[in-house]
This record gives C-alpha cells, structure tokens and sequence, in this order.
C-alpha cells in the first residue's frame, strides 16, 4: 500500500478522493439539492449494495476461471455452462429435497466432477496447445448448453430462497430523516447479504488457501513456472485436476447462487461467461485478488449503470475494460 | 473472373515469362478442379432453382466471405479474431441505419451509393479499433477481449433503442435498384454475392503472398525477430485487423440485403461463435477453408432437421450435431475439413507408389 503510493502518488490521491466521496455519499444524509440532481438516496445505496453483492456472484464465477487459466493456460470458455448446470443441479435438487444448504453442496460435487472428467478425458491430452484447448472448451459449451436445453428446456427457474433467510433485514445506513425528525434505515434483502458475505469468506479462504499451506504454494509455483515445478517432482497431473474441479465446482456453487438472487435459463451461460471474461480482463488473469476487485468494479458499474443511464449500462462495463486495456494491458492486480 | 481468365489465354507470343510469373502467383489457375468449381459456381442459376441459389449457395457465400476475414487473420495473423461478425452486424446495422428501412424514425434515407460505403467505412473504422484493442495482449487473450467486444455489441443493441431500435431491430431494409434491374431478385442477387465473394477470394489469396502478407506471417512466427529486423508487429497485426474488418464488412452488407432486416439474434454471441467454427471446420490454412466450411454448416443447418426426423430422433437437436462436429474436428484435426482431405490424398498417393510393397499400417 505505502509503496503503491510512493511509485503513484497521483494514481493514489484519485483512489483516495473515489473513495472518500463514495463513503460520503453512503453515510451522510444527502442534501436536497444532491436528491434532487440524482434521485433519492435510497436508490442510489440499493444500487451500491447490488452492485457488490453481484461482484461476490461474479467474484464466485470468475475466481474458478482465473484460476484454471493461470495454473494451466486454459482459456475455459465453457464455464458459463459450468456455471448453468450448476444452478440446474442446485434447482432439481433443492425442489426435490427441500433443502437450499444440499442444493450447493450438490452443485459443488457435481460439477467439481464434471470438471475432473473434462481434465482427464479432454485438456490433459492436448497439454500446451492453448488454441486447440481453447476451441474445445467452445464445442462443449455448445454441447452443454444444447444438452441443457434439451433436459430443461427453455423455461425460467428460480432456486426457492430457504424460509429463514427470505425478508429484508435493517441496516445502519440512513437514507433520509423524516420531517418528524424519525431516522430513516435502508431495508435490504437478508438473502443476498448472507451470500455476499459467504462469498467474501469464499474468498478469503482461498486466499489463505494459496498463500498458507503446502498445496497452494505448488500450485502458485505452478502459476509461475509449470515446466520447472513438474521437474522438481511435484505431481503436476494432480494438481491440475484438483484446480480444474475447484474452479468447476465455484461455478457450480455460483450457478446456484445467481439462481437464487436471479433466475435461470439458457444464455444465462453466455452472460456468465462474458462477465467473467471482463472480470478477469480487469482485475489480471490469474490472480485471485484481482477477480474480486474486478467483480466488485463491474458488479457496481452494471448496477449504478443501470439505474443512471439504462439504455448504456453495458457500454460503461465495457468502457472500464477499454480504459484499463488502455492503461494496463495486464490488468488492474496482475504482476506481468 | 472472365478477366481474369482473358489476362490468362491472351495470345501474346511474348508473355511467356510474364504468363510463368502470374502462375507462380496464381497457382490455381493451374488446378482444372478449381476451374471446374468456378465454372459450376457460375452457371449454378441453370441447375438449381430459387431456394437452392438464396438459401444454400448465396448465404454459403456471405457466410463464407465472414468467415474468410477470420481465416485471414488467424491463419496469417495468427489472431484467433471473434468479433468478425460483430464487425459484419455493424455494417448490416449501418446500411439499415444510413439507407431506407422500414423504421423510418432511425433510417436517414441516404440512397444506396452512398449509404453502404459509409457502412463499410464505419465497419472498418469499428474493426481496426477494436483490433488496436485487442493487440495490446497477445496470443490467447486475443480470444477472450475480441468475445468480450462481441458480447458488448449484442447486449448493447439490445439496449439501445435510438440507433439500433433494441431487440426487434430494423425491418424491411432497401436493397439497391440500379440500371433497371432489381439487384435482390434471386438470380441478380446470387451473382453479387458470387462477385464479392470472388473478389474477396483472391484478395486474401493475394495479399497472402504480397509482401505484407508475408511479413505479417513473420509476424505470426516470431515477433521477436520482426521486430528486431526492423518491422513493426503491431501496426501489421492493425493493419491485418483493418483489411479483415473490410472483408467482414463486405459479408455483413450482402447479409443485411440478403435478410432484408438485422436485429441483435444476428449479432449473438453464439452467431460469432459459428463464424469460428465454420472456419475452423472448413480450415483456418487456406482461403478456400471457410467457403467449404460455410457450406457444410449451411447444408447441416437446413436440413440437420428433416434428416433427423426422418431418423426418427429430435429435430431441434441440430446445433448438438454441429457441436460435436466441431468438437470432432478439432480433435482430430487441427487442420479442418482440408486438412483431412490432404492428409487422405497423400496417404493414397503413398499407398499407390508403394503398391508393389506391402502397405503400412
């Protein structure tokens, strides 16, 4: 942090000043003339609080994809359809059991194995070729998303948000003051506040994960350098399947996720991807820290972009990828 | 083509050299099979009827000039390029926005003269931009910025209504009508998009060989030496972004008049993705790759269904035939539908010469 701020102190100083103005506008009571320049205060935080909570869905999507493309350079461009099958499972089996918490670890298994058996059967036989990987992992998204539609059809689910989680819940953010001098608190939905904060402990323990103990130091070694990783003896081939269903099951965990706060359907699949596409572009490709900045940067724009200027929304996700493109072709946290 | 084949046969004693120089640059014009195709391209309105010419040869055609931008690039350039129909969409979006259409609240009414250079200029303009975005990373990356371009572009003609008119798009747009004869009737229309396509053909096939094409197949092997002789990787790879990006626009303008309406369904996410399988399919070596490409996936997408039922299994299961396909083919072969057929005829001619010994295995 003192270094970033030493090497860019004018990079900093716009960092701290966003910051800053953001947490004004979160905590102080907006004054009329702010309200009414850009609408009232209570649109603006429940545009603020969907715009992180979906970061944690995209940071869930897009960590598994981050993942699996720095450790074995495979562009998996069928992880929207992971992320679909995922939210199927967790459908079938969540309506079927009735249980939300089963759902997920069912979706997690699941596609963690749909993950082992494209390793296996699939990447590990063209090791190398990025190209060729990269056109399979396209033909089964094709596959997947037919299948898909073929079992499920065409239609809308929604996973059934669990009893005890369903109503909006009090939080400390004031969003006006009533003229008989009442606060007034935002109401949120207690669902996506849990799943948010679920995906920050996801999160954390996969940074604790890759910076703490004995597997995670193979598999950034791996990140680094692969060829000379595998001579030292590590069993590589092992490691890799391990990655490989980690990210295939955060997808499916994800795909459950996005099927409780959203709904599922064919080309939810493609949407997924593109979102993780423009995460990883951000944030850097292959760094777990960068998919969460990078989540929460387009979860927010998508969000405040769609409440302010609707018909434009994607175009400033797609500006942010432009302009760090622009700027930092590596990405926003990426080292190369 | 007819002046081309004149250059060829004109009985001049004293182009003997110049006669051996155009065939080294042309070695086509040696292939009678090439003849024979070109031939049966250009009478194909005696053989086939309405259906056949439109919906299986002229949409072959456009699909395959599309797709022939991105064999350019990523077999010379090395750049696996997924926003070609994207830049192909933006055209057809710019004829219907500059030209007459039926939603007369966005068209300008331009006439066509003026209205489709425009679109092919903007196209271009919007193709060359995005591939100066997309060679600030390299190699594999290339695929996922040019798929994010892509999937921006769809979302966001869905979302604008004041030039793309959201999801319903722009119906009912004019083709042109000039020297008295209407260029959308069948006939008129197949033999535009024969032109163009031909055109288009021997462009790449001669830019292949030029000396940009082949610096920029320097390119594709090593920058790194490029560079260090002196070229500039970069503005070559742009500049192979800028010709392709006209070539895909060329393919979108015929495929708006084709269709006579664009809407986002055109420029899906998956619709780019078939661009790439009907030249990975057909083979991303040679120019010819796309074209063959484009007519197995014509060919399959018309009657996948009919065929499928009459075998008594589900017709909407198409694109999972075409998937698997894919899929097939880029197992076995990194080369497409070409690659098998040379592989194949050099096998036989192996097994021909050695047909006194026996044959391996």
């Amino acid at each position: 942090m003192a270094r970033f701020i030493e090497r860019h102190p004018a990079w900093a100083l716009i960092v701290i000043i966003a910051v800053a103005v953001l947490a004004w506008l979160v905590f102080a009571i907006w004054p009329p003339g702010l309200e009414a320049a850009i609408g009232r205060k209570r649109v603006f935080l429940n545009a603020v609080l969907n715009g992180i909570t979906l970061g944690g869905l995209y940071f869930l999507v897009a960590s598994g994809f981050t993942l699996i493309f720095g450790l074995m350079r495979n562009v998996n461009l069928a992880h929207g359809s992971l992320y679909l099958f995922g939210g199927y499972i967790g459908y079938a089996i969540s309506t079927w059991t009735g249980s939300w918490i089963l759902g997920f670890i069912i979706a997690f298994i699941a596609v963690a194995l749909v993950g082992v058996i494209l390793q296996l059967a699939v990447f590990r036989r063209m090791e190398g070729q990025d190209l060729r990987q990269t056109m399979v992992t396209i033909g089964l998204s094709i596959v997947f998303a037919d299948l898909m539609l073929w079992v499920f059809g065409g239609d809308f689910y929604q996973v059934q948000t669990p009893s005890w989680l369903i109503g909006p819940v009090q939080l400390p953010l004031l969003t006006a003051i009533k003229s008989s001098g009442e606060p007034v608190y935002l109401q949120y939905p207690l669902v996506r506040l849990v799943i948010f904060l679920a995906s920050v402990v996801i999160g954390i323990a996969m940074w604790l994960a890759l910076n703490r103990t004995r597997i995670g130091m193979i598999v950034r070694a791996g990140v680094d350098d692969r060829d000379i990783l595998a001579a030292t003896g590590v069993r590589i081939q092992l490691v890799f399947v391990l990655v490989f269903a980690l990210g295939a099951g955060l997808a499916g965990i994800a795909g459950v996720v996005g099927g409780t706060f959203q709904s599922l359907s064919p080309g939810e699949d493609t949407r997924f991807l593109l979102a993780s596409l423009v995460v990883v572009i951000v944030g850097g490709m292959g760094s777990i820290p960068g998919a969460a900045l990078g989540a929460v940067i387009i979860g927010l724009a998508e969000q405040l972009g769609s409440v302010y200027i609707p018909t434009y929304a994607i175009v400033v996700t797609f500006l942010i990828m432009v302009l760090v493109l622009a700027l930092r072709p590596q990405g926003l946290l990426a080292r190369r | 083509m007819s002046l081309l084949q004149s250059t060829q046969f004109r009985p001049d004693p004293s182009t003997s050299t110049t006669r051996r120089a155009l065939l080294r640059a042309w070695p086509e014009f040696q292939n009678p099979a090439a003849w024979l195709v070109a031939l049966i391209l250009v009478i194909m309105p005696l053989i086939a009827n309405g259906f056949f010419l439109i919906e299986i040869f002229a949409t072959t055609l456009i699909l395959g000039v599309i797709a022939l931008s991105l064999m350019f690039l990523a077999g010379y350039g090395g750049m696996v390029s997924l926003m070609q129909l994207t830049i192909a969409g933006f055209a057809g979006y710019m004829v219907a926005v500059f030209g007459v259409s039926g939603n007369a609240n966005i068209s300008l009414g331009w006439p066509w003269w003026l209205a489709t250079p425009m679109a092919l200029a903007l196209a271009t303009l919007f193709g060359t931009l995005g591939g100066a975005l997309a060679v600030r990373t390299e190699g594999i990356y290339t695929i996922m910025i040019t798929l994010a371009i892509g999937a921006a572009f769809y979302y966001f003609t869905n979302q604008n209504w004041a030039i793309f008119n959201g999801h319903t798009g722009i119906n009912t747009v004019a083709t042109p009508h000039f020297w008295g004869v209407d260029w959308r009737t069948d006939i008129a229309f197949y033999y535009v998009t024969l032109g163009v396509a031909a055109i288009c053909y021997f462009a790449v096939q001669y830019v292949s060989r030029a000396p940009f094409g082949l610096a920029l197949q320097g390119v594709r092997d090593n920058p790194r030496r490029m560079a260090a002789l002196g070229f500039n990787p970069n503005a070559h790879r742009i500049a192979a972004y800028a010709f392709a990006a006209f070539i895909a626009a060329l393919g979108g303008v015929l495929q708006v008049w084709n269709y006579r309406q664009i809407s986002p369904g055109s420029v899906s996410v998956g619709a780019c993705i078939d661009v790439l399988i009907i030249a990975v399919v057909g083979g991303i070596t040679r120019p010819i790759g796309p074209f063959i490409g484009a007519l197995i996936f014509v060919l399959l997408r018309t009657f996948a269904l009919d065929v499928l039922i009459k075998l008594g299994l589900d017709g909407n299961r198409f694109r999972l035939l075409i998937g698997l396909g894919f899929l097939a083919i880029v197992f076995w072969s990194s080369d497409g539908v070409i690659g098998l057929w040379e592989r194949w005829r050099r096998r036989n001619a192996s097994s021909t010469q050695r047909s006194g010994g026996g044959r391996h295995g």
